[in-house]
């Protein structure tokens, strides 16, 4: 087991010796973030913003476009929504090369409360043009997509977690930007996740095996660009899709997906994720079983559509 | 009451603060103690002496209020809102617990007592303002105070804000700022300058006092101060140890947002039992 938010620091100090041009800021969140790390190694690459999400925005902004590549830490609400316009008017507008990798997504923040939880990032992030969105779903993922996202031009968002989550790939993983990871083959349904719902997504196939049922489990680490053609492909077998993710039901993979779909091959999504309400204090554990993002809801779900 | 009753009394007010805080935040196993102790002196004064406010009507429209702006000092507002009758002690000890009314930031949805919800910096500040604000149009005579952390006033909000309430002559705002020298990364000086403090409110149009947070004479003299003052708000600049009272969390950067284990927390609990 071992934090997402872990890959961020790991990979920092990769990129820090691979590429001259990296600069990392951060505000007031180093330790929490990992980006301590390569504070550490590289101290003047390093920028300290202190609490100013929103200044740390547009420094990043203005860095990059002396052909610096950035990477900006902080908490997701406050990277992604304090800061939010400063994102979308300057870094996304004129497609700069600003890297948002922050932490503490979603409800397992657990004890801090809804304050410091997202679960709309993925929604606001996805609908900005210019903007990319990855989701890892274990340490690996993180730290490879991470060393990955430098050679994405542009801004990427990548979505990191607080709570140490079990592993699913192993050190000599590989990321591929833009394509989704089939981690199970089936023909009853499709099951697309994303993040800490992955592993999640895996247990449920278990369970729905025991009845009969096959799964196929699809990691869709990058929500955009969607990968429609491997998406399109599992559901034309499928022909029945969960999607199950650590955001709201509105707007996240479950709403690109549904878009997708739609369009291309109307059928039923039954969408697992928070049902439109805020997070609030309690452990990451117990607050992922009363929002109802539990294997056992997504094979629930996946039940239903049989 | 005589002043020195007053102050002894504030004393024995602040000492049960610290040790609800404490025990609130190693029961959790997570929390902000630093920052909650260094103002555990001010929001004593606040609560239990200077203060308009009647806990069985907390709704109460003429009380004055009191925001947390730096919400992660939480459990500090929380010890006092039980202490004051607000609600049950027992209560506490649920603080970030699963449908506890004490979640990690003060709620105003789920407890009584709380004037706004809180947890973003900056935020708490601004809405302050508002109430202030209100408070002229509907020309009622409470006061407004809020209370800031000094890693706080790098964020821009706080600064809109300053401008904000001196050009509307909010005279029924007063801030008071935990000068406590230390934020999470560091010492604000390292992290980043906040300095000179006095100068920049005072640029601002704001009245300055700045006082030894930890002397209730100078926290009563500033607040009497504040509330003379007319045409502009004011800022107290409290000048604190962060960890106050607990001789291996004062001055120590990491016990910002971290709980103290249980030995710790009983070596903490003795300590501020025993302190005089
Ligand atoms: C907008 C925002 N950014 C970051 C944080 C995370 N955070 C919580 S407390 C804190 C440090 C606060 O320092 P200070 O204001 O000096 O508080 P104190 O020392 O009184 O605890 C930070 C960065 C936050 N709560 N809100
Ligand atoms: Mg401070």
């Amino acid at each position: 087991m071992k934090a997402t938010r872990e890959g961020y620091g790991d990979a920092l100090l990769e990129l820090g010796e691979k590429y001259e041009n990296i600069v990392v800021l951060d505000a007031d969140l180093a330790k929490s973030t990992y980006s301590i790390k390569f504070a550490q190694r590289y101290p003047e690459r390093f920028i300290e913003c202190g609490i100013a999400e929103q200044n740390m925005m547009d420094l990043a902004a203005g860095i990059a476009t002396c052909g610096k590549i950035c990477y900006t830490g902080s908490f997701v609400i406050f990277a992604c929504q304090r800061a939010l316009e400063q994102v979308r008017n300057t870094i996304c507008y004129s497609n700069l090369n600003v890297k948002l990798c922050p932490t503490h997504a979603g409800i397992s923040v657990g004890e801090d409360g809804a304050s410091h939880q997202t679960v709309e990032d993925i929604a606001i992030m996805r609908a900005i043009p210019n903007m990319k969105v990855i989701v890892p779903a274990d340490y690996y993922q993180a730290r490879e997509a991470i060393k990955e996202s430098a050679e994405i031009e542009g801004p990427v968002f990548i979505r990191l977690g607080r709570p140490a989550v079990p592993f699913i790939y192993g050190d000599n993983y590989r990321f591929q930007f833009g394509k989704i990871e089939k981690l199970r083959e089936g023909s009853d349904v499709s099951i697309f996740s994303t993040g800490i719902m992955v592993k999640k997504s895996l247990e449920a196939s278990f369970i729905l095996e025991k009845e009969g049922i096959e799964a196929e489990v699809i990691n869709v680490h990058t929500i955009k660009p969607l990968d429609e053609e491997g998406i399109l492909e599992s559901v034309a077998k499928t022909k029945r899709v969960v999607t199950a993710e650590e955001h709201s039901i509105i707007g996240g993979l479950g709403g690109a997906i549904s878009e997708l779909l739609s369009e291309k091959f109307p059928c039923k999504v039954k969408r697992v994720g928070i049902e439109d309400k805020f997070g609030c204090s309690g452990s990451a554990n117990e607050l992922l079983i009363h929002y109802g993002l539990t294997p056992e809801k997504i094979a629930f779900s996946a039940k239903s559509l049989l | 009451m005589e002043r020195e009753e007053v102050t002894k009394l504030l004393k024995e007010k602040s000492k049960q603060l610290r040790y609800d805080i404490i025990k609130m935040i190693g029961l959790a196993g997570s929390g902000h103690p630093g920052g909650s102790l260094s103002a555990a002196d001010i929001v004593a004064t606040l609560y239990f002496y200077h203060l308009r406010h009647d806990f069985r009507n907390p709704y109460w429209e003429d009380r004055d209020r009191f925001v947390f702006s730096k919400g992660h000092a939480a459990p500090l507002l929380y010890a006092a809102l039980a202490e004051a009758g607000y609600f049950s002690r027992e209560v506490l000890w649920t603080l970030r617990k699963f449908n506890s009314p004490l979640q990690g930031h003060p709620d105003m949805r789920k407890l009584p007592g709380v004037e706004i919800s809180a947890g973003s910096l900056g935020h708490g500040f601004s809405a302050a303002c508002g109430m202030a604000l209100a408070g002229k149009i509907d020309k009622k005579d409470y006061r407004v105070f809020v209370l800031i952390g000094d890693g706080e006033c790098q964020e821009g909000e706080i600064w809109e804000t300053a401008m904000f309430a001196s050009h509307y002559k909010l005279d029924n705002l007063c801030g008071i700022l935990d000068y406590n020298g230390l934020q999470i990364d560091g010492p604000v000086s390292k992290v980043m300058e906040v300095q000179p403090l006095a100068a920049k409110w005072q640029a601002f149009g704001w009245e300055v006092i700045e006082i030894d947070g930890h002397d209730f004479n100078q926290i009563i003299d500033a607040l009497e101060k504040a509330r003379t003052v007319k045409g502009k708000p004011t800022m107290i600049i409290a000048r604190t140890i962060k960890g106050k009272g607990v001789s291996f969390m004062e001055n120590v950067v990491d016990f910002h947002g971290k709980a103290p284990d249980r030995e710790q927390m009983e070596q903490a609990l003795k300590e501020i039992k025993e302190s005089d």
